[in-house]
């Protein structure tokens, strides 16, 4: 055994005792956490913010002058800078706090609406999450603008000639997601996002599966828009950001009218806040996004260099071993993945082999995982998917892989 | 036999097990080995589309009692609709219309006829139902 080898060994055993739900059992076996692109676990520092705020300072913020209100936005606000620097926005107010991906994604294409017309075109990629699909369809019918889409190849690779075919002086908006939900593919976003700008079109990236495994920058990336959720990030689900350059949130009106989002209000007209809480109506999920700022902390303790190098070590090794496994395909052989397998074995369906799996205490995710586009481009009804993360082991790859061995066995 | 003869009949197979794998391995023979529908009516009016699993029903109805046929691509919610279709084909409306689903829980497979696995069983007995209610109207 080499020391690096060791050194995370040691870093796991001691990362499991942060997640107390790692613990316990299901159907009276250990409980082999395999869900996680689904939704990340919560360790005990993330917990124990969330305890402290509903036990200390729980208050409505902004407005408030006394004490507690004042606690609450401090650690707010506090967060939002924690976010900033994580994602080396340039400024804190480029951060908008969100209920998660997919309202950040909605959030964008219903400010849009006033931009686009008739003739414009918006681009998105086969490897879309729903979430990333009909937000811009529903766009694109709103304001008679066009919706074009990336090919992807066998492999799960977008296809970025076809990419360039696509674009035009016509194309005002591009979506694409920064790693596939489904496949585990890393999209070269550098390239998408250079070649968009090349036409002045406007870039989305979704990073809710991007966002638990690597750390983007976002002035490097020079991404316009950029959303994730707390939840894939070992943070509390109902939070999220998106992230925006500061032009473009100025130049987008608000999307939701409320509390918060004015800076005067009459019956003849109603001036806008500025920026970040022009598009933040409403009373915010205060707890979640101090908690999602301590899951962050969480995550840069143990580093995502340290984290990317460990999980594609359970994935060379979950899919070398399944590889063994008669009849097993693997969907999304990208060069470029991370720690999702997306599978299914000879015909039987995903969702017997899901069944008995979770009979043994291994929960996975099967089915179409929001992105029938490609379950029909490989035209089947859905995968297995396993997806790992930081705090899973060897030792659980082995029982799982045991307990493939088993399921197929019985469904054969 | 009525629905609920046949019910406890069920129960009585099951207890003969002593756990789920013995359970699962007999619904995934079930599944395996009986032919549910035929061909013609595995249309797409006759689907329920679940999120995991597709399920087809196909109703008759002869000297007043309803036959039910079903089919699943899943082979362990055929497994279970087998079940289902024993209890509930071959009976008046009224008693169908009347029956429940208890027996599925003290069986051991009540996890499946939940609304969050979206495997389709859970439409499919609505639909069972609303067959039933339209072949009484008929009767009536």
């Amino acid at each position: 055994m080499s020391t690096t080898q060791k050194h995370i060994d040691f870093h796991v055993e001691a990362i499991r005792k942060d997640f107390p739900i790692l613990n316990r059992e299901v159907n009276g076996k250990p409980l082999i956490y395999f869900d996680n692109a689904a939704t990340s676990q919560t360790p005990q520092q993330v917990i124990d913010v969330i305890v402290d705020y509903y036990s200390n300072y729980n208050a409505n913020i902004h407005r408030g002058v006394h004490a507690l209100s004042q606690e609450a936005t401090d650690a707010y606000e506090q967060a939002r800078i924690k976010i900033q620097k994580h994602f080396n926005a340039k400024h804190a107010h480029e951060i908008i706090y969100t209920s998660g991906t997919t309202h950040g994604i909605n959030l964008v294409a219903n400010s849009f609406s006033s931009l686009l017309k008739k003739g414009d075109e918006v681009i998105v990629s086969a490897l879309e999450h729903h979430s990333n699909i009909v937000p811009w369809q529903m766009l694109c019918e709103r304001t008679g603008a066009t919706l074009k889409v990336i090919p992807m190849n066998t492999d799960g690779e977008l296809i970025l000639s076809e990419f360039e075919r696509l674009l035009n002086a016509n194309t005002k908006l591009v979506f694409v997601n920064h790693i596939s939900n489904a496949l585990g593919t890393i999209n070269p976003i550098e390239a998408i996002i250079e070649k968009a700008h090349a036409v002045n079109a406007a870039v989305l990236v979704d990073g809710a599966q991007s966002c638990p495994h690597i750390r983007p920058d976002v002035q490097a990336l020079d991404v316009d828009f950029y959303v994730c959720s707390a939840h894939k990030i070992c943070g509390p689900t109902g939070v999220g950001m998106l992230y925006g350059k500061e032009e473009w949130l100025k130049k987008l009106p608000p999307y939701q009218g409320g509390g918060e989002m004015i800076a005067e209000v009459s019956f003849e007209k109603t001036t806008y806040a500025d920026l970040p809480h022009k598009f933040e109506a409403g009373t915010p999920n205060v707890c979640g996004g101090i908690a999602f700022g301590a899951a962050l902390d969480y995550m840069n303790a143990i580093g995502f260099d340290a984290i990317a190098s460990y999980e594609n070590e359970l994935l060379e090794y979950a899919t070398n071993q399944m590889l063994q496994i008669d009849g097993l395909k693997i969907y999304g052989t990208a060069k470029e993945k991370t720690s999702v397998i997306s599978f299914n074995v000879g015909n039987i369906h995903p969702y017997d082999i899901g069944t008995i799996l979770d009979k043994m205490g291994i929960a996975l995710r099967t089915g179409h995982h929001c992105a029938q586009p490609i379950m029909d481009f490989y035209q089947i009804p859905g995968t297995i998917r396993a997806s790992f993360m930081f705090y899973n082991t060897k030792e659980e790859i082995d029982t799982f892989i045991a307990a493939l061995k088993k399921a197929v066995m019985m469904l054969s | 036999m009525t629905i609920e003869e046949i019910q406890n009949e069920i129960i009585d197979e099951f207890s003969m097990f002593d756990n789920w794998e013995e359970r699962y391995q007999y619904m995934i023979d079930l599944g395996k080995t009986l032919p549910l529908i035929d061909d013609i009516h595995k249309t797409d009016d006759n689907i329920i589309k679940g999120c995991q699993s597709k399920v087809w029903v196909h109703a008759n109805m002869n000297d007043d009692k309803v036959a039910f046929t079903a089919d699943s691509d899943a082979i362990i919610t055929k497994g279970i609709i087998a079940i289902l279709i024993r209890a509930f084909s071959n009976q008046h409306p009224t008693a169908i219309i009347e029956a429940n689903t208890d027996f599925i829980d003290k069986i051991g497979l009540k996890e499946h006829l939940s609304p969050t696995r979206a495997n389709g069983l859970v439409s499919m007995i609505k639909q069972l139902k609303m067959y039933a209610i339209a072949y009484q109207t008929q009767l009536n």
